[in-house]
């Protein structure tokens, strides 16, 4: 493939036990493109993201992201915190992962911890209530308050995430994620749960994301009116590798793809191809 | 080396008396997720049972030493089990499905009220009792005159922790009790979904626990001879100690911690220093946990994500 | 009369119903208590067990539950069943925030007026002293288990450290208690490092217990290690603090001579409670500041929920040191006054109950309130000095109640988390979003 991919990944392996989760996959993210990675339940997608943002060591492979002036790094040499500090990689959770008892303010503060860190000069320039450290937490604040607005949520600001109607709590974590100022962000099935008018929604915020934050964006998603919708490019898996790749046109009406949804439930399968027409 | 046969034997039988108890903390931990800080005191109260009731059998002129050893066995774990019943009742059901540290809190406060009843009742002085079981095999006589000794009190202890234990292994494998506990353990929803009965299992968990540590309680007893009120404080934290070295939640495992916690202690104690001797037992269970953090034959915990 | 019917249908099946409870607490009790309060053996005056029967106790115990099993069947009966949550009207509701927002201003301003109040009563100004102590521990360690939710059951370690640091630096190099009080902080905090770096990736109950552990290892190494710490016997002779280098003393360098003043012993008291005053609104200082500072909500993120944090780029373990390090420095001042106070300090008073006791004090606090904890304090090391006269009982009433609060209140006494920023509205947090932790 041309171009020039953020993240690369090749040849990624990884086994539990004796079970293989993700065998031998390779694929490419653009710079500033939404890919989406598809498959049925169990193809290997999560475990994917797992190896990518460090939360599970790769049994083999690599994982290099290229940050836009050119650094690259491996990312499989790094753990979890590590990868979304210094290769600036964020991520969401199939399963919401809010801090529930914190306001929607506080998450998104929160997710500014090591730029804060730095400015409350590891905490002691903030207990003496230095200004630089008053400017920077404004800074923080407000940057909360633009993420806020861009969410719907400026009204709910005060409120604790947890309290927060699902589909608020899931672009309350985009949100979050995006205020690390991440340089690739990875969305673990952003749309599940969410209704029609909330998936068109989504579908907005991330292309708005990739378009004014330029941001990179590496999406799982079983919904694929969102998947088509926004991805500039489709990687298809099942049973841990990779059985077809392309543009969301091109994978619609790849025969291999739909015999592996067919294969495993007839919903989906259905849902890829009337997608199409 | 006779020497340290010598070790090798006191501290497998001091090994099984913390195993039992182990049991009763490793059960506990794997069906209802706490520590029950309680159970040393459990384990102190049968002790006390034991001490009274081999007290009130030998005044009322009984000599048979193996029907007193049985009628005190049986009572003490009948009256002890009961203790633990009523401690699950009243200091744990009501916040089963509570904050995490509720159920601790309120577990060292019942820690505490045993442990005060306890001196209350019986008062804070030591209670000594005259040897029951005297005799014992020499095993080896050495060249400097050292003789490596088997007591029959330690056949004893040894031969009823195997025997408890193994009664153990089959209620918790092949019974219908040991199938909910197990049930119980992985899924409390799922389980109470199928038809078992929740609350009637955690308490029997408590029970059985309860009854073990009673049998330590009588053996330590019997051992050494002695018992007082805050004798549950550190048995207990050793044996938690050995159910977690073992890995907590498994029976095999808290047995095999218990063994080497009993080593552990008696070895240093013979070789190094006495004074240092639960230091050692505490180092090593910190050491042991930063290097196998869910213990020997734990299993390993999957974060997931 | 008035009553619904549906009341009378379900109370009426009631009298039975609680005979026959009670019965069954009453033959509980009976079997519980028969070998242990009816009979009674004590080590004879040569040495071998006696014993006695004290069937009259036994009788009493077992009415005693058996009435008291009525009494709590009937009063539950009464209250509706337990765990059902009353509506508050919203009136009720408002008047109370604003009763809890006024509490804390008029308890600071009356504590700072206890030494003038009562400055006869030597008993009220120690027991004050005493539970200002204890406000300040608790505070100390809600930043490690109430903030970043990491339970600790080896507090006291910290408080020996500290301790022990100025008592043996006093006696032996004479270094003055100002000098020692920053450094007892920074060598207890110097503990914490040492202790969480191998041990803080362990989770939950693990980390329990890995505390206690290193709790009693800390005591038993000072029981045991004679040459430094006295052993059993502890360190006497501590140095009072000083005011600037001047002594509380009679002496003619002392503050009233200097002053021109009469002197008296409530002196040195009154000085005391105001330097643990200061002490412990120091910490109430920078645990607040705290908060409000990226490290502090890390911490709380952490208690929240570790995998987000990671996902953040939190370094967590480096996190979660800093809150057993600031926790433990707290317990080190804490500990070093306490060993200026008393002059004398020996490894029993820094046993597993001073853990529990300060856990305690925490948990019933309402984990991560401050407001919460110092009222706590003061009603645990109060109703602790109630049952003074009770003497041997006390321990047992401490247990009891331990067990049945968390039962009442599983949550604490102060159910709410305060936001650290906010846009609009500082609005509090109900209890039941606010997670405690699994570290």
């Amino acid at each position: 493939m041309s171009g020039d991919p953020i993240l690369s990944v090749d040849r990624l392996s990884m086994r539990f036990g004796g079970i293989v989760a993700v065998n031998d996959l390779s694929f490419d993210a653009e710079r500033r493109k939404i890919t989406a990675l598809i498959g049925p339940n169990g193809a290997g997608k999560t475990t994917v993201f797992n190896c990518i943002t460090g939360f599970y060591k790769p049994t083999s492979g690599a994982m290099r992201l290229t940050h836009d002036d050119g650094h690259a790094i491996q990312l499989q040499r790094l753990n979890d915190f590590r990868i979304a500090k210094l290769a600036r990689v964020a991520r969401t959770f199939q399963n919401i992962r809010l801090f529930p008892g914190m306001t929607a303010l506080e998450n998104l503060m929160v997710a500014q911890h090591n730029a804060l860190m730095r400015a409350s000069g590891l905490t002691f320039l903030g207990l003496i209530g230095a200004p630089s450290w008053r400017n920077a937490e404004q800074a923080a604040i407000d940057l909360s308050r633009t993420w806020l607005d861009r969410i719907g949520l400026l009204d709910r600001a005060d409120d604790a995430a947890g309290n927060l109607p699902y589909g608020d709590q899931r672009r309350l974590e985009i949100a979050r994620a995006m205020c690390t100022q991440p340089a690739l962000l990875c969305l673990d099935e952003p749309a599940a749960g969410l209704n029609a008018r909330e998936s068109a929604a989504l579908s907005e915020l991330l292309l708005s994301i990739r378009s004014e934050e330029g941001t990179s964006i590496l999406l799982i998603e079983h919904d694929m009116s969102v998947v088509m919708e926004i991805s500039d490019h489709v990687v298809v898996m099942d049973y841990g590798v990779k059985i077809a790749e392309g543009t969301p046109r091109h994978i619609r009406d790849d025969p291999k793809v739909i015999a592996a949804y067919l294969g495993a439930d007839e919903e989906e399968a259905i849902a890829v191809m009337e997608s199409g027409t | 080396m006779d020497y340290f046969a010598q070790q090798l034997i006191n501290g497998l039988v001091l090994g099984s008396i913390y195993g039992l108890i182990a049991i009763g903390y490793t059960m506990v931990y794997g069906i209802v997720g706490m520590i029950n800080f309680a159970h040393g005191d459990i384990f102190m109260i049968g002790g006390f049972i034991a001490l009274i009731t081999f007290l009130i059998l030998v005044s009322f002129g009984l000599t048979a030493i193996p029907l007193i050893l049985l009628v005190v066995l049986l009572v003490s774990m009948a009256i002890t089990a009961l203790y633990g019943w009523t401690v699950e009742r009243i200091a744990y059901r009501p916040l089963r499905h509570s904050f995490r540290l509720a159920p601790m809190l309120s577990a060292i406060g019942m820690s505490f009220v045993l442990t005060n009843y306890s001196q209350v009742a019986q008062g804070a002085r030591v209670k000594p009792v005259p040897p029951i079981i005297t005799g014992g095999y020499t095993l080896h006589e050495g060249a400097g005159g050292f003789v490596v000794q088997l007591s029959n009190i330690q056949i004893i202890v040894v031969i009823t922790t195997v025997v408890l234990l193994a009664l153990f292994t089959w209620l918790v494998s092949s019974t219908r009790l040991g199938r909910d506990m197990r049930a119980c353990e992985q899924d409390q929803t799922m389980a109470s979904l199928l038809g078992v009965d929740v609350d009637r299992t955690i308490s029997m968990t408590f029970v059985i626990g309860a009854a073990l540590a009673a049998v330590a309680g009588m053996m330590y007893l019997l051992y050494y001879g002695l018992v007082d009120f805050f004798m549950g404080f550190v048995a207990g934290i050793k044996a938690f100690t050995a159910a977690v070295l073992g890995g907590i939640g498994s029976l095999p495992g808290a047995m095999l911690g218990g063994l080497l916690i009993g080593l552990i202690e008696t070895l240093w104690s013979a070789y190094f220093s006495v004074e240092y001797k639960d230091v050692a037992a505490f180092s090593i269970l910190i050491v042991v946990l930063i290097f196998l953090p869910t213990g020997l034959l734990g299993r390993p915990e999957v974060e997931k994500v | 009369m008035s009553a619904p019917p549906a009341a009378q249908t379900s109370r009426a099946p009631g009298a039975a119903f609680i005979l026959k409870k009670a019965l069954i607490s009453a033959f509980v009790a009976l079997v519980l208590f028969s070998l242990m309060i009816g009979v009674r053996t004590e080590a004879g005056p040569q040495g071998q067990l006696i014993y006695w029967t004290r069937f009259g106790d036994l009788a009493a115990m077992v009415a005693a539950v058996f009435g008291g099993s009525i009494i709590v069947e009937l009063l539950r009966q009464w209250w509706g069943p337990v765990g059902t949550v009353r509506i508050v009207p919203p009136s009720v509701q408002t008047t109370l925030a604003v009763a809890r927002r006024g509490i804390a201003p008029v308890l600071l301003v009356f504590t700072f007026l206890v030494p003038v109040l009562f400055y006869d009563e030597r008993y009220i100004l120690d027991l004050a002293i005493l539970v200002l102590t204890y406000v300040m521990l608790g505070w100390g360690l809600n930043v490690v288990v109430g903030l970043a939710g990491l339970l600790d059951l080896g507090y006291v370690a910290f408080y020996a450290v500290g301790a022990y640091s100025y008592a043996l630096l006093a006696t032996n190099f004479g270094l003055s208690f100002w000098i020692c009080l920053p450094l007892a902080g920074i060598l207890a905090a110097f503990w914490g490092v040492l202790l969480g770096f191998p041990v803080l990736r362990l989770r939950g109950d693990y980390l329990a217990i890995v505390t206690l552990a290193f709790g009693e290892i800390i005591r038993l190494v000072l029981i045991n290690w004679q040459t430094l710490t006295g052993g059993p016997n502890g360190v006497t002779g501590i140095p009072r603090p000083t005011l600037f280098g001047i002594p509380l003393t009679p002496a003619d360098d002392g503050l009233a001579a200097l002053l021109g003043i009469e002197f008296s012993p409530t002196h040195r008291i009154v000085f005391l409670f105001y330097i643990i005053l200061a002490l412990a609104l120091l910490t109430n200082w920078v645990t607040i500041r705290l908060r409000r500072l990226p490290l502090g909500r890390a911490w709380e993120a952490l208690r929240e929920d570790e995998v987000a944090c990671r996902a953040l780029g939190i370094n967590t373990t480096t996190t979660k040191l800093t809150a057993f390090a600031t926790g433990a420095m707290f317990g080190g001042i804490a500990g070093a006054f306490f060993a200026t106070r008393q002059g004398f300090i020996s490894p029993e008073s820094f046993t597993f109950h001073e853990s529990a006791l300060v856990l305690a004090i925490v948990v019933l606090g309402g984990m991560g309130s401050q407001l919460g904890v110092a009222l706590a304090a003061l009603a645990m090391i109060g109703g602790f000095e109630l049952f003074r006269g009770l003497d041997q009982y006390r321990m047992l009433v401490f247990g009891m109640a331990m067990v049945l609060l968390m039962i009442w209140r599983p949550r604490g006494l102060i159910g709410h988390r305060a936001p650290t920023v906010f846009l609009k509205s500082n609005q509090a947090i109900s209890s039941d979003l606010v997670k405690e932790g699994h570290g």
